[in-house]
Parts: C-alpha cells; structure tokens; sequence
C-alpha cells in the first residue's frame, strides 16, 4: 500500500502528509529505541512508535522510513512537527496501541495499487 | 567528480538540532547521484557519531570527504573521552543519562551501528583529552 493510503485505515489520523504520498509502504516495524531502529528498521517501511520528538523525525529522514505512525495517543511535538514539514517526512498518529497499529498497516501491505 | 571536502560544527546538548550535519550530508550525497543504499550506510554511520558527540562530548566536529570511490568521516571531539573503548563498542553499553533516555536514545547501539554500516572504522580516545572516529564507507560495496 501507498504512504497516503495509511489515512483509510480505522484509527489512523494523518498529521503531516510529507514529500511522497505516493511512496510504497514495504513493511511495518516497531521500536522506540532510536539507535536499534537505525540497526533494523528496512528501507520502505511504516514505523511505528510513542517517541513523538524531532529525533524520530531525523530518524526516518536518514535511515530512508516511509513514514512515522505515533502510537497509542502521543503526540508528535511542535519542533518534530516542524521538521516533519521542512523534511518531507509523513506522520500519522493513533491512538491504537504499538502492535495494534503494526498490524493494521501489515494486513495491507501489498493490497491496492502497489 | 572530484573530491569535496565538507565540515560542520556540532554543538553539545542541543538535541533539537540534532542530525542536521547528517541530514546535510545525505543530501549532498544524493544530489551527487550516489546509491540510495550507499547513502543510507553513510547517514546513519555520521547521525550515530553526531549525535554521540552531541550527548556524550559536548559537541565536535564532522569532517566528510567525499569522493567517486569511497567517503571518509572523521569525527573529533573534545569531551570526556571513553575510557574503554572495547567495552564501549559493545552493544547494549550504554552511558546515556536518564533525560536522553527519554529521547529514545540510549540503547547502546550508536557506535555498533557505526561499524555495521561502514567498511573501515578506527576509534582513539584519551580519558580527559577527547575522542576521534574515522569510518570508511566504499561506495561500491554491498
Ligand atoms: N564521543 C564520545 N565521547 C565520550 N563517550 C562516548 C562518545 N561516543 C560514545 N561514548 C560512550 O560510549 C557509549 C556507547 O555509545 P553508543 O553510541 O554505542 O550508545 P549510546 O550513545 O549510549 O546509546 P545509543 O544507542 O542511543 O547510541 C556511550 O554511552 C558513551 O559512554
Ligand atoms: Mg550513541
């Protein structure tokens, strides 16, 4: 599925809509330690968390995620916010827990138009 | 291409700035046609060593050489200094304070990342003095 399909989702809200909503969402991963999501996280995918600081914004910038989904009603702060739009980065945020979030995205992937 | 030099001033504790010389350099990179998974390797090698610097040393500074072949980052800081290196490399070590923790930093995977993800990497450290990385990532390798 796409980045900007994540909206259809039940629960999903988007937040910041980034550079490419076209891009194809490979896989979903969760973690909130920023460096062990450096080490795992795929290229491509969904990345799920409760870390709503502008680090997770660098985070996705460099390490190439397709977007950021804040989990379990956080918030994403107004300098992550910010970044997220001079970036391009897109964010989405739920109020599902962690893995609840996951999986939703997971159950999608490869439907639809990718 | 011929070789470029690029360098930046890291300041300490400063988080919301955080990753802006690796955001940079990913860029320049890029606009350079570079391998999406080259610069991947890259950008994460420099975000670990910048962010260190930004945490654990007060600040430093990024050197980027970049050239057809290969890039070379050198990273210098004059802070603490790590007193074992080894044990220090190894993952799941981790000094990071409680109020970074809360960041999401602190797993103790930064510098373990930075070998991961480059081909050559060399740390020299003096308790009191500071501390220098040096990573090498070949742009033809996989
Ligand atoms: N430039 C530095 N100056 C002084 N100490 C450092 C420096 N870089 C790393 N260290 C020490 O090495 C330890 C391990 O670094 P590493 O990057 O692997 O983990 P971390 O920074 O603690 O957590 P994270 O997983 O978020 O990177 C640090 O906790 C710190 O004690
Ligand atoms: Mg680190």
């Amino acid at each position: 599925m796409l980045v900007g399909e994540l909206v259809d989702l039940p629960g999903l809200t988007l937040v910041n809509s980034g550079a490419e909503p076209q891009r194809s969402i490979e896989s979903a991963f969760c973690c909130d330690l920023l460096s062990l999501v450096m080490s795992r996280a795929p290229a491509g995918c969904a990345w799920v968390t409760v870390m709503g600081n502008v680090n997770s914004v660098a985070v996705a910038v460099l390490a190439d995620i397709a977007c950021v989904v804040l989990a379990e009603g956080a918030a994403f702060d107004d300098t992550a916010l910010k970044r997220a739009e001079e970036k391009g980065v897109a964010l989405f945020k739920t109020d599902l827990p962690v893995f609840e979030a996951a999986l939703s995205i997971h159950s999608m992937l490869g439907n639809r138009d990718d | 291409m011929s070789a470029i030099e690029l360098k930046y001033a890291i300041p300490g504790d400063d988080f919301t700035r955080a990753g802006e010389a690796s955001s940079s350099i990913k860029m320049r990179l890029k606009q350079m046609g570079f391998d999406p998974c080259f610069i991947r390797r890259v950008a994460i090698a420099v975000y670990e060593g910048e962010i260190n610097m930004v945490i654990h040393a007060n600040g430093g500074e990024i050197v980027v050489n970049i050239s057809p072949a290969s890039t070379d980052i050198t990273l210098t800081d004059d802070g603490p200094g790590i007193p074992d290196v080894e044990l220090a490399m190894k993952a799941g070590f981790s000094t990071a304070p409680e109020n970074v923790r809360n960041l999401g930093f602190g797993a103790g995977m930064g510098l373990p990342n930075m070998k991961k993800y480059t081909d050559e990497m060399d740390i020299q450290s003096e308790v009191g003095v500071g501390t220098t990385v040096r990573m090498k990532v070949y742009a033809n390798a996989t």
